[in-house]
């Protein structure tokens, strides 16, 4: 960890979104993680993609669990709404603020411990419903915080730092939220940005439970030879499929690339995606082709990135359940409690 | 791109602005940390060592440090470097016993003409070695200019006596009140060597209508600068008119208005802003109720019955022609008469070299001044050197203490049968500041603090005594504060290319977004390519080697803070902060010769 504040100065000639603001507000405070740890890279991300997206900051919740991953919420938007909560249980807080209040933007930022082992019940269950959120897992492959024991997404036959080869089945959280349902759902590299900010920018565009695995290699315990969550496994097994190239308001930017490659996706909000396809067979829209296809490169030992599966016409928890559109913070109390006349005609259709 | 050769002593030295502008290259982060440190001394020594006059110089210097000052590019105002070197002279302890010995002689003797900063200089830097140095001025006193053009409310004669008294002390000899009047007798005199540093001596006349009739009234600004600061001239007329722009006006100006001018008026043929004035005399001026009248051109001197009543202006404004060149053209407003009492005319200096017969071998260009070349300050007599504005023409006391450091290797090389052309390279130190896991041994948390303001004399105090200084100078505090704002861009962000993992740590953390990891390409093409926007083509872009992806690092220097957060942030140290200290070669320093590399 550093010991000074980042200096308040910036470059004369930083560029300033919408609002008038620098990528520098959308900072919070210094991280104390270990240096070159790649959750610092995806902290830099997601103030790359709030700043790209003129999010005024304080229309933002971020919720997290417990670990070096759900630490990070300090050091990016720091004049956002936060909740730093139980071990695993950032899902349900994530559930419940959003039911509360489905005007913010939430971002659950977890971690593979948080998420795959003592929350996996909750991220499940989040997934399933449908919650409207960006729910980013900073996957290293390791327990950080005591060491550097192997975490549930270790893959099998990898080897820790002190050379323990890894004998459990990995779980593969982009599988797994593929199957329970997510209408977004991506994965990307702290190591590579140009991939990663419009991916997060996407999701957060996204109506409906996006979720992306980010494979963020651990610098003190998991960057070594024998792990395939370093810097250089990742690098040399990363297959994209597709690059997120450009995500400028509703009117895509035309890129010049062969007629064919660039895929426009319309999301529910009338935000548009401009995809350049990378293996022209990949379609982001077949759900279980993505399964398969995850499936089969997983076996050959290749990490799959892009943007793997997106619905964009998916609905979130609020339609399913029709709840009211307004806050709750905002209703009027009579609104909120109607009084015993009304409760006992509903206690009387009950009957 | 190709990768930065930061072996190249001038690539570190480049970053380090303030220490690359001054013409003496003088350390200044180095010493600014001392001041930090409250080690006046040592900041002392060090500037005396490069600038030779401090005390003088942090008060009266051009400060060409200060607009390059890396922190003027980051906020508003840079470091108040000079003044800086001021408080470093104001509260040192006695220096004495750490300046040179005497030595015993060598044998070798040579002469100075003009007793000013560029001949001090060389011999500050020759006696030493055991030259018999003689330094030959028509005042009774040393100092040249710095003693007679400079008010003394600016610089008064103790800090004078003090840093020309060290050099004397060196052994030289002073010859006061003795002025050169033919370079042919002094070069019969056999001397090893002559070294002329007579200044630019004369005052432009202003030749107009009423010049010779009111002349009673009208004086040569500099001419009666000199006359004041040797008691000769102690008052002036009530309405001054003072004609001209530079820093000679600006000190007749303040001069006047303490020899009892009670309406002082500046009145420049340009604009204000083009002014040759520093910004800070212009300010003092205006500060001191001075108005300063701006595109007017003086057509006439008013006198009646030979008594000087005023001055007549034109009203110009200025036209750019299709090459962008100025010309000053009349408004059509009519011409305005200024009554005044007397006039001070500074209009700008030129050189005289009327003692200098056509026969010493020296030969002289077109514009009268003698050919001398730029690295040597040799004339076409190899044993006759110039310095200072006698070479060059009217500049700064900085300029002329970096003319007589070369001149004095010069003569040094030459009385030692080496060839003078060949110049040996700067003393150049590379050394890591790393302490522990993240402490470094300089500060590295930016001061965020704004210039602060020296703090001046009661201005009724102030202008009743010519000879009370104005600026009081910073106190212990202020100086701290103000040494926190040096960026220490001497301490240098090194990278290694073979330890880089292309983590992005350091392109996260960087506060001003400098750091750049992508595919390299030419200049012109990076520089739009960056994560900031490179407004300063100048300034160098540090690119690495191929790394591991095949993409490269590049770093804008413009605005790095020097705080150290990439190389904090490097988990495998592959960024270091390593101070650069270089030291331009003097005469007896041991000269290296071949070249080597800096880190």
């Amino acid at each position: 960890m550093t010991y000074i504040a980042k200096p308040k100065f910036h470059h004369p000639g930083l560029k300033k979104n919408d609002l008038g603001y620098t990528h520098r507000d959308y900072e919070g405070k210094i991280s104390t993680l270990c240096a070159g740890c790649g959750h610092d890279s995806i902290t830099a991300s997601i103030i790359e993609a709030c700043f790209e997206l003129s999010i005024e900051p304080h229309r933002v919740a971020k919720i997290s669990g417990i670990g070096c991953s759900s630490k990070t919420p300090d050091y990016f938007l720091g004049n956002s709404h936060g909740f730093n909560s139980v071990h695993g249980r950032m899902p349900s807080v994530l559930t419940g603020a959003n039911l509360a209040n489905r005007d913010l933007i939430y971002l659950g930022v977890s971690g593979d411990g948080d998420s795959a082992s003592i929350g996996f019940g909750q991220f499940a269950h989040s997934i399933r419903r449908g919650v409207n959120m960006t729910y980013i897992v900073e996957n290293n492959g390791v327990y950080g915080l005591t060491k550097g024991q192997f975490s549930a997404t270790a893959d099998r036959g990898s080897k820790s730092k002190k050379g323990v080869t890894n004998t459990d089945n990995a779980i593969d959280l982009v599988a797994i939220a593929l199957q329970l349902g997510a209408t977004f759902v991506a994965r990307s590299f702290s190591g590579d940005k140009t991939q990663l900010v419009p991916l997060i920018a996407a999701a957060i565009r996204h109506k409906g439970a996006s979720f992306i695995d980010v494979i963020s290699p651990c610098i003190a315990f998991n960057n070594h030879a024998g792990s395939t969550k370093s810097f250089d496994y990742v690098r040399e097994h990363n297959d994209a499929v597709n690059r997120l190239d450009v995500l400028v308001g509703r009117d895509p930017i035309a890129v010049d690339y062969a007629p064919g490659t660039v895929q426009v996706v319309e999301q529910h909000d009338g935000s548009k995606i401009a995809l350049r396809k990378i293996d022209a067979d990949y379609d982001p829209h077949d759900r279980l082709g993505a399964q398969t296809f995850l499936a089969r490169h997983a076996a050959k030992g290749q990490i799959v990135t892009g943007l793997l599966y997106v619905d964009p016409d998916a609905e979130d928890l609020h339609a399913h359940l029709n709840t009211v559109e307004t806050p709750l913070n905002t209703l009027e109390a009579d609104t909120l409690c109607p009084g015993s006349a009304v409760l006992d005609r509903i206690n009387a259709s009950l009957r | 791109m190709k990768p930065t050769d930061i072996a190249a002593p001038d690539y570190f030295h480049k970053v380090v602005d303030c220490q690359w502008a001054c013409p003496a290259h003088t350390p200044v982060p180095e010493y600014i940390r001392l001041i930090a440190q409250g080690r006046y001394s040592d900041a002392y020594m060090i500037n005396w060592k490069s600038n030779v006059f401090p005390g003088i110089l942090g008060r009266t210097c051009d400060r060409p440090c200060e607009p390059a000052c890396r922190r003027g590019r980051v906020e508003e105002t840079p470091v108040a470097i000079c003044r800086l070197k001021r408080v470093a002279a104001d509260f040192k302890d006695d220096i004495k016993q750490r300046l040179p010995k005497p030595t015993p002689r060598n044998g070798k003797r040579v002469a100075f003409v003009g007793g000013g900063p560029a001949s001090l200089t060389v011999a500050r830097d020759l006696a030493p070695l055991g030259y018999h140095c003689t330094v030959f001025d028509g005042d009774p006193e040393a100092g040249g200019m710095m003693r007679t053009q400079i008010p003394k409310f600016r610089l008064p004669n103790s800090v004078i006596d003090e840093e020309t008294g060290y050099i004397l002390g060196l052994g030289v000899d002073f010859k006061g009140g003795h002025r050169i009047e033919s370079m042919k007798a002094l070069l019969a005199e056999k001397y090893d060597a002559i070294f002329v540093g007579s200044g630019a001596p004369r005052g432009r006349e202003l030749d107009i209508p009423g010049r010779k009739e009111a002349a009673a009234n009208i004086h040569i600004g500099i001419d009666w600068l000199s006359s004041v600061s040797f008691g000769h001239t102690d008052k002036i007329g009530k309405r001054v008119i003072v004609l001209g722009g530079g820093n000679t006006a600006m000190d007749c100006c303040r001069t006047a208005r303490r020899l009892g001018g009670e309406k002082v008026t500046v009145v420049v043929r340009s604009g204000f802003e083009e002014m040759k004035a520093s910004p800070w005399e212009k300010e003092d001026a205006i500060h001191e109720d001075i108005p300063i009248l701006n595109y007017m051109v003086p057509v006439a001197f008013k006198h009646v019955a030979g008594k000087l009543i005023g001055v007549t202006f034109q009203h110009v404004k200025a036209e750019y022609d299709a090459k962008g060149r100025r010309n000053l053209v009349p408004s059509g407003d009519p011409d305005q008469t200024i009554p005044c009492d007397d006039v001070l005319v500074a209009v700008g200096q030129e050189n005289a070299f009327p003692w200098i017969e056509q026969d010493c071998g020296i030969e002289f260009d077109k514009w009268h001044m003698p050919k001398v070349d730029p690295k040597t300050f040799v004339s076409t007599n190899p044993k006759v050197y110039f310095g200072g504005d006698a070479a060059f023409g009217p500049k700064n006391i900085i300029w002329a203490v970096a003319h007589g450091h070369d001149a004095a290797l010069s003569i040094h090389k030459m009385l030692s049968g080496e060839d003078i052309t060949e110049r040996p390279l700067p003393d150049v130190q590379v050394s890591s500041q790393k302490m522990g896991i993240h402490e470094w041994s300089y500060d590295n948390d930016i001061s965020i603090d704004k210039r602060f303001k020296v703090p001046h004399r009661d201005k009724v105090v102030a202008l009743k005594d010519i000879k009370t200084e104005v600026e009081l100078g910073y106190d212990v505090k202020l100086a701290l504060g103000e040494a926190h704002r040096c960026l220490n861009c001497d301490v240098q962000t090194v990278f290694s290319t073979s330890l880089c993992i292309e983590c992005d740590a350091c392109a996260d953390i960087c506060p001003m977004d400098c750091i750049t990891f992508t595919a390299n390409g030419e200049e012109d093409d990076l520089r739009h390519r960056l994560k900031a926007p490179s407004a300063h083509p100048d300034q160098d872009l540090y690119v690495s080697s191929d790394l591991k992806t095949g993409r490269v690092m590049v770093k804008d220097e413009d605005v790095c803070l020097h705080c150290g957060l990439c190389a904090e942030r490097c988990p495998t140290g592959a960024w270091d902060m390593q101070k650069y200290f270089i030291e331009m070669t003097h005469a007896g320093s041991t000269c290296p010769t071949k070249s080597r590399s800096a880190a």
